[in-house]
């Protein structure tokens, strides 16, 4: 693994933390790194404090580490918070004039670089640019091509104007000159080289919605949830211009129901949401499923329950999107794994929907919605993007699909378990359909026979799904080794990191279909030791594994709010691997961190 | 569109199953014929019910037609008709789904002006499980649930629907035939969301509000002389406490329904079989 460099802006939340952090996340992607980006927040002490940081190489990095080597430190706890991953030669810059800042300590291995940022910046237009002060600072302690930064700048104010672009631009050098000159006979220990790369930089919330478009979604409805409300941001705006349509809703019992008339209608349709909108949803789920109607519902999870943490990470979301909603609910749940794969797994996600007539859960995790990270643009090759709708008729096919009298039969009893669809305004095909139990037709009923023909139909397209569909696992590391380590959603990042880390061999399975997903006996019948790894307490998805194989697994669980460092899991799997095989009894013990 | 649909092609072969004399065969007789003498026809329309006996409407009709869940029947109407506005969108639902657990949805379809219609059949009682007050009931209507009465006052739909920026509020009554598809007819033809209150009475669990007392009691605004595009009228009328009024109360000339304004113009249901051209360009906004 090649030199990896990691840099972090930290304040006070308004102190405009995160945009200066994008600024310089772009800069280096457009210099041609990869960027793994994640924010921070409070550990030790209660509220206000907040952080951005960025890890960047010229190799893809995906996942963060407990390890800072630059840092631009906006109040003193900024760097009380970060002590732990500043080491000997990391750059602290600060502006010493700042009431708060005058009695700052640097401990004496670290460089501490005292920029007068908020006066340089007045020089420059506006102490609003102290923060470019420093990251013109940050440049000059990293070698670090300045110019990279004008590009970052325009993106982020070309429209205020030429003057304001050329403001930062020059609040920007003055932090530069203002190192060069001050801190001349310093030495330091990095050096940002540039690539001829050409790299995108997002965030899983955005590759969710540049999929949905991509797809072929055109009518999107929500209620403000973090941290999904990136996924309306961004589809607002920019669906219209491809004859879609966005609805912010008056809560979620609104926004599926909007969802659900707009995919009757034909559209293809979705809402994203965090697990309390879930909780909301789970009313029309019911409806959505036994109707047979085809929605992409999008919980980006988040720390529960009830409104838990509502910016920290977690995985507890696996069993509502499992099993939710009373009654026998048949549906998918699909669970990227990465960034990109947020937007290949939404463009499925539609497909499967479709094809299906069924409700699909696309389950994501806070970690990877706000994580912006680099990516070659051929990762999101439109051409390859495929639109599959399954069995919609027209006129003809409504026709054939009918009663002797002409009534159109929305739930068609088939062998594959899939009925015609016929989208209204299509001739022929008026119908009715509903939450009750239903006939053919879609007209209510409690005949005995017919319940149990529309359940088991329901039922069987999930077989054939299983039969027409690769659900498959995703692999790394040593095919041969003893030891397994599973996980799903954003993990796998740091597990692919923490791989390189750990001693001994292992292998990698991440699964990104929850339901129906592959089948993992073989590979448990291989391995001596099974370790699953998930943001959780209790270890759902190990309860999962364990059900489907029949054995008892290791878990490793966290659920503190903070993501997997790649470091610190590598650590935690060799402890896990030292421990004796798990017993009947002790499955569901779990260490709390 | 057919020039020669008739009210009946939006009869199902089903039979409703609602009590003898009940108020929602009128309101239905009503809604299919405004809906034929409005030029639709069955494949182009869409007609989304709530829960409750009113609920039972769209399976006694033949359109496309979804029967959802209680009190979400405004945003599965609105859904459609945004997906397609070639579509002619009708909701239909009772008092308890519409102001009671729908209350939240009615203020924000009313305040979006989706170019539906929608009807309510107000019988001021649950009547499918068997005689509760509803919001609509008066402050001492005694039932097994509220022996001695709500004790709050009933919703005024018609004020809370003008509050919220209503461009059409009117109401009838199920009975009066000819009077109630006119009505519904205009909700249909106007250009936003035409709110009908239809008093639509149970015989079998409300003894007050019925059919006589309706007759009696309901004053018919055409006959009164009421503008229906007077705003100050219409306040003055939906904030009577001492008279029911027939007809329309209000209609603001002036509408422009959500799709229009908002540009939203395509059936959505016509997508490539691909990613759409231009989608490309997504991913160069990431450099």
């Amino acid at each position: 693994m090649p030199a990896d460099f990691n840099w972090a802006i930290g304040g006070e939340a308004g102190d405009g933390i995160a945009s200066t952090g994008k600024i310089f996340a772009q800069a280096l992607s457009r210099a041609g790194r990869h960027v793994f980006t994640s924010k921070d927040f409070a550990s030790r002490i209660r509220g206000g404090y907040t952080a951005y940081k960025v890890r960047t190489s010229t190799e893809q990095v995906s996942s963060v580490v407990d390890r800072l080597d630059v840092l631009i430190a906006l109040t003193p706890r900024t760097v009380e918070e970060n002590l732990d991953e500043l080491h000997e030669g990391s750059v602290v810059i600060y502006d010493g004039e700042r009431t708060t800042m005058q009695d700052l300590e640097i401990p004496e291995e670290m460089i501490g670089l005292d920029v007068p940022l908020k006066s340089l910046a007045e020089e420059a237009g506006g102490a609003i640019m102290a923060n470019v002060v420093a990251l013109g600072a940050a440049c000059e302690a990293t070698q670090f091509p300045i110019e990279n930064l004008d590009s970052a700048l325009k993106k982020r104010f070309g429209d205020k104007g030429q003057a304001i672009v050329d403001n930062n631009k020059q609040a920007a050098r003055e932090g530069q000159a203002y190192v060069r000159e001050e801190y001349a006979d310093t030495e330091f220990d990095y050096d940002l080289a540039c690539t001829d790369e050409d790299y995108v930089l997002l965030n899983g919330d955005q590759a969710i919605g540049m999929g949905a478009i991509a797809a072929g979604c055109r009518f999107y409805a929500g209620y403000p949830i973090t941290p999904a409300t990136d996924v309306m941001e961004y589809l607002t705006g920019r669906i219209e211009e491809f004859g879609g349509h966005v609805v912010q809703a008056e809560d979620e019992l609104s926004a599926i129901n909007l969802a659900l008339g707009a995919a009757r209608a034909g559209a293809r349709s979705m809402t994203a949401t965090s697990g309390p909108g879930i909780d909301l949803m789970s009313e029309t789920f019911g409806l959505v499923a036994t109707s047979e109607t085809p929605l992409v519902i999008c919980d980006v999870m988040r720390s529960g329950p009830s409104t838990g943490m509502p910016t920290k990470q977690e995985q507890g979301d696996l069993n509502m999107t499992l099993y939710g909603g009373h009654g026998e609910i048949p549906r998918f749940v699909v669970a990227p794994t990465t960034v990109a794969e947020c937007f290949w797994k939404t463009v499925e996600a539609f497909n499967l929907a479709e094809k299906y007539q069924i409700p699909v859960y696309l389950v994501a995790d806070l970690s990877m919605a706000v994580t912006e990270r680099t990516f070659e643009p051929e990762t999101f090759d439109m051409d390859a993007v495929e639109v599959e709708r399954g069995n919609v008729v027209d006129a003809e096919g409504a026709a054939e699909h009918a009663t002797d009298t002409g009534q159109f039969k929305p739930h068609e009893l088939t062998d594959d378990g899939i009925s015609p669809r016929a989208f209204p305004g299509t001739t022929g095909g008026a119908h009715m359909t509903t939450g009750l139990e239903h006939d053919e037709l879609g007209r209510r009923t409690e005949d005995t026979g017919m319940r149990v023909e529309q359940v088991d139909k329901r039922d069987r397209k999930v077989d054939t799904a299983r039969e027409r569909e690769s659900f498959d696992y995703r692999e790394f590391g040593d095919p041969e080794a003893e030891t397994l380590v599973v996980t799903w959603g954003s993990n796998e990042g740091a597990l692919v990191e923490a791989l390189e880390i750990v001693d001994e061999p292992l292998r990698v399975v991440t699964v990104p279909y929850i339901f129906p997903r592959p089948d993992l006996a073989a590979e448990f019948d291989r391995a001596d030791d099974v370790i699953v790894v998930e943001c959780n307490a209790t270890g759902q998805f190990a309860d999962v594994l364990e059900h489907d194989t029949l054995q008892r697994v290791k878990r490793i669980n966290k659920y503190n709010g903070v993501r997997f460092k790649a470091d610190e899991l590598a650590d935690r799997i060799e402890e896990t691997m030292a421990e004796p095989a798990p017993t009947a009894g002790d499955s569901r013990e779990v260490e709390a961190e | 569109m057919s020039s020669d649909v008739r009210f009946t092609d939006f009869k199902s072969d089903k039979q409703p199953t609602w009590c003898p004399g009940c108020g929602d065969f009128g309101t239905m007789n009503g809604m299919m014929k405004a809906l034929a003498e409005t030029g639709n026809d069955p494949d182009n329309t869409f007609v989304v019910a709530g829960i409750g006996c009113s609920g039972k409407i769209g399976t006694y009709m033949h359109s496309y037609a979804l029967h959802g869940v209680h009190g979400r029947a405004l945003p599965v109407g609105t859904g459609v008709k945004l997906a397609n506005p070639d579509l002619e969108v009708m909701v239909a639902g009772g008092d308890g789904d519409g102001y009671s657990i729908g209350a939240g949805h009615f203020v924000h379809t009313v305040r979006r002006n989706i170019d539906m219609s929608y009807i309510v059949m107000d019988n001021r009682i649950y009547g499918l499980t068997k005689g509760q007050a509803s919001p609509t009931s008066r402050e001492d209507f005694e039932t097994a649930t509220t022996p001695d009465g709500p004790k709050q006052p009933p919703v005024n739909p018609l004020a809370l629907a003008l509050a919220s920026g209503a461009t059409f509020i009117a109401q009838s009554f199920s009975s009066d035939a000819l009077r109630h598809q006119e009505i519904v007819q205009k909700a249909i033809e106007h250009d936003g969301f035409g709110f009908v209150n239809v008093f639509s009475p149970c015989v079998t669990f409300n003894d007050v509000d019925t059919y006589d007392y309706f007759r009696d009691s309901l004053v018919d605004l055409k006959e009164a002389g009421h503008d229906p595009t007077d705003r100050e009228a219409a306040k003055e009328k939906v904030l009577d406490a001492d008279k029911e009024y027939m007809g329309v109360i209000w209609e603001d000339e002036e509408s422009v329904p959500y799709h229009e304004a908002h540009g939203v113009d395509e059936n959505m249901a016509e997508i490539p079989d691909g990613a759409p051209d231009g989608a490309t360009d997504l991913v160069r906004e990431f450099y």
